[in-house]
């Protein structure tokens, strides 16, 4: 493998890297023929991140010889080789990144100024491709707005806060603070944002709903966003599903995948809206669960020498199915009573266009919460 | 000058005066050598030598000579006298060591000699403060025996380009390793982290590089822990020299100007790790 980056997009390199370091420890470096794939994900599995990197996006791609290379390495030594952010696109003139089989090293240099030359030769894990599945286009709603609006409206939350709730309507946004228990709720600050929808460059609303998710994965994204002045969409559907946000620009898509919270069972709350399906229709995925309570991210896997994984099921002691549904409020009843759970996403199947690379192969759970006890995989 | 309040007979007492229109004409030199309480102070008819060492490894030197004083006396051939220099540096920031332009503490350094604190005078904006701080009997510096009839390898670099450098260095490893030589890599600083190792290659070709004379290939480890503190002479200094001999010792020499323009010289010797053989 032997990347070469020049001019102001090592610095973008640069800040896609910091971003990611928000979401897990580890950086997942994968070179494909559609170009270079750097990935992260929560230790919980609760949120993803994807940059893919084109080649045009490089002075000089060529993916690994040997197709299936992919690495994983602490995301901090990572970020060490790109410390001085601020000078980057004073100083560097030029970023190698190669792959050394002798030594077994990734080797990053910095071409600087002065003819100074940094390398740094960084050791490597091998690991499984790491790719959380999942289908922007079956997102019954898309926003799109400037990064400069995101920014500004999270700007309202304070820093510790975990997690954020959006809900939409079909020509208002809602953003307010999560609080998990009705006890704290009385107690806690609540701070409510409202959009209207004539602020976002796209308002696509299929769908009333109201989804939560974790407020500290989304800044990694904003960060980025905001500096490199393009759009964010956002695309999500009901609670449970992931929501993802999305940055694109000709030569990187960027996607964060996070979590939402799923529900109880809260019965005949409100169900309104013809888009909304009853649970007897499932949308045909491989991986669908009737209990909100418990989606698992659906990591697909290939191991190196990649025998394909027949669907395990999780270990589960009942195979119960919750007949339960999603529900999507009608916003002016306030927030339902909300399960707490930890926080997992349920996927689908991506679209042959995701994942051109990947051969479809069923998904494997990798990591399952054991707080509930229904069994949720299908195969 | 203000503190001219002093009698003649007090003058008359002290064997070394030293006194600056602005104190941090002393202190900010001696921030880039304190990484331990203690200094030795040298005080000849050419000026101020300050000495700080370190677990007899490493020994940082500041000099100010006696041209950069607004006045300059002393009455014996050498005045010595250790003192504590965190202390020290306090009290020449005593006013809070703020940067507004015109403001500046001015300085009346006085020793009466062995067995007597130093005095500082010090006056900002009519405020008067004096302050007596202990001193003990200096120990002798190490002499570390750096000639440079001995030196092997000689660089001197401007200081930007190496400032960025040691910001970078990855703190996991315990070794700083200096490769200099005739030939590529030129001038190359190593680490290594548990992440994996790190170079930094100046070429002998680059116009950071002032002076290139390397005549063979040396390539030494010095402790990071010890080198680390030179960073903060690094930063005051525009220019540095980095020479080593034919032992593995390491010279670094820091030019630095201060508010006024005028050099003051800081320079950091170091002993090589032992572990490691010089090529």
């Amino acid at each position: 493998m032997d990347c070469v980056v020049t001019g102001g997009n090592v610095k973008v390199l640069a800040k896609a890297i910091h971003s990611l370091s928000r979401i897990g420890e580890d950086l997942y470096l994968e070179p494909v023929e559609d170009g270079l794939a750097l990935r992260s994900v929560n230790s919980s599995r609760s949120a993803f991140a994807c940059f893919l990197l084109s080649p045009l996006f490089f002075q000089r791609y060529q993916a690994a010889s040997d197709q299936s290379f992919r690495c994983k390495m602490p995301i901090k030594s990572v970020q060490a080789v790109f410390k001085s952010l601020a000078s980057l696109d004073r100083s560097v003139e030029k970023c190698r990144i190669q792959l050394n089989s002798e030594t077994s090293r990734l080797t990053i240099t910095l071409h600087c100024k002065h003819g100074l030359l940094k390398t740094h030769n960084l050791s490597f894990q091998d690991c499984e491709s790491l790719q959380a599945v999942f289908d922007k286009e079956s997102c019954a709603n898309v926003l799109q707005a400037q990064p400069r609006l995101m920014v500004d409206t999270v700007l309202h939350f304070p820093p510790s806060l975990d997690e954020v709730n959006l809900s939409v309507s079909s020509d208002r946004v809602w953003l307010r603070n999560h609080v998990e228990d009705d006890a704290d709720s009385l107690r806690a600050m609540m701070t409510e944002l409202c959009l209207s929808s004539e602020e976002f460059d796209h308002f696509a609303v299929g769908t009333q709903t109201s989804v939560t998710f974790c407020l500290k994965e989304l800044r990694g994204l904003l960060v980025f966003a905001e500096s490199s002045g393009l759009p964010v969409s956002m695309y999500f559907d009901e609670p449970g599903s992931p929501v993802i946000l999305s940055v694109t620009d000709s030569v990187l898509e960027a996607n964060f995948v996070l979590a939402t919270l799923s529900e109880d069972s809260h019965p005949k709350n409100h169900v309104n809206s013809d888009t909304k399906h009853p649970d007897t229709e499932q949308p045909p995925d491989d991986f669908m669960s009737d209990d909100m309570d418990s989606f698992l991210i659906a990591m697909e896997t290939s191991e190196l020498p990649g025998p394909s994984h027949a669907p395990a099921s999780p270990p589960r002691p009942s195979n119960n199915r919750k007949h339960s549904f999603s529900e999507e409020e009608a916003l002016a009843e306030g927030p339902p009573n909300k399960k707490f759970c930890s926080l997992f996403f349920g996927s689908v199947l991506p679209t042959p266009s995701q994942l051109p690379n990947q051969t479809m192969q069923s998904q494997e759970v990798l990591a399952s919460d054991s707080e509930d006890e229904n069994q949720t995989e299908t195969s | 000058m203000p503190l001219s309040t002093q009698s003649q007979a007090d003058i008359d007492q002290y064997i070394l005066i030293a006194s600056l229109d602005n104190a941090r004409n002393l202190s900010n030199i001696l921030k880039a050598i304190s990484f331990r309480d203690h200094a030795i102070f040298n005080a000849t008819q050419n000026g101020l030598k300050v000495t700080v060492e370190d677990s007899k490894c490493l020994q940082a030197n500041a000099f100010i000579q006696a041209d950069i004083f607004q006045e300059y006396i002393i009455k014996e051939d050498a005045v010595g006298f250790q003192v504590n220099l965190t202390v020290l540096l306090d009290c020449l920031t005593i006013f809070g060591g703020s940067t507004v332009p015109g403001v500046c503490t001015a300085l009346r350094m006085c020793y009466n000699g062995y067995g007597y604190p130093l005095t500082l005078f010090l006056e900002e904006g009519g405020v008067v403060t004096v302050c007596k701080i202990n001193t003990q009997e200096s120990e002798e510096p190490i002499d570390f025996d750096f000639c440079s009839t001995n030196v092997t390898n000689k660089v001197i670099l401007q200081s930007d380009s190496l400032k960025e450098a040691f910001s970078e260095l990855d703190m996991t490893s315990e070794v700083l390793q200096i490769t200099m030589s005739p030939s590529h890599p030129y001038f190359r600083l190593s680490t290594f982290g548990n992440s994996g190792n790190a170079h930094y290659d100046y070429p002998k070709d680059s116009d950071m590089m002032e002076l290139f004379q390397c005549t063979k290939i040396q390539t030494n480890r010095y402790k990071m822990s010890l080198l680390k503190p030179s960073t903060k002479a690094l930063a005051l200094s525009c220019k540095v020299s980095v020479r080593t001999d034919s032992r593995g010792f390491l010279s670094l020499q820091y030019l630095v100007r201060n508010d006024d323009g005028q050099i003051c010289f800081v320079e950091y010797y170091c002993c090589p790790d032992e572990e490691v053989e010089e090529e």
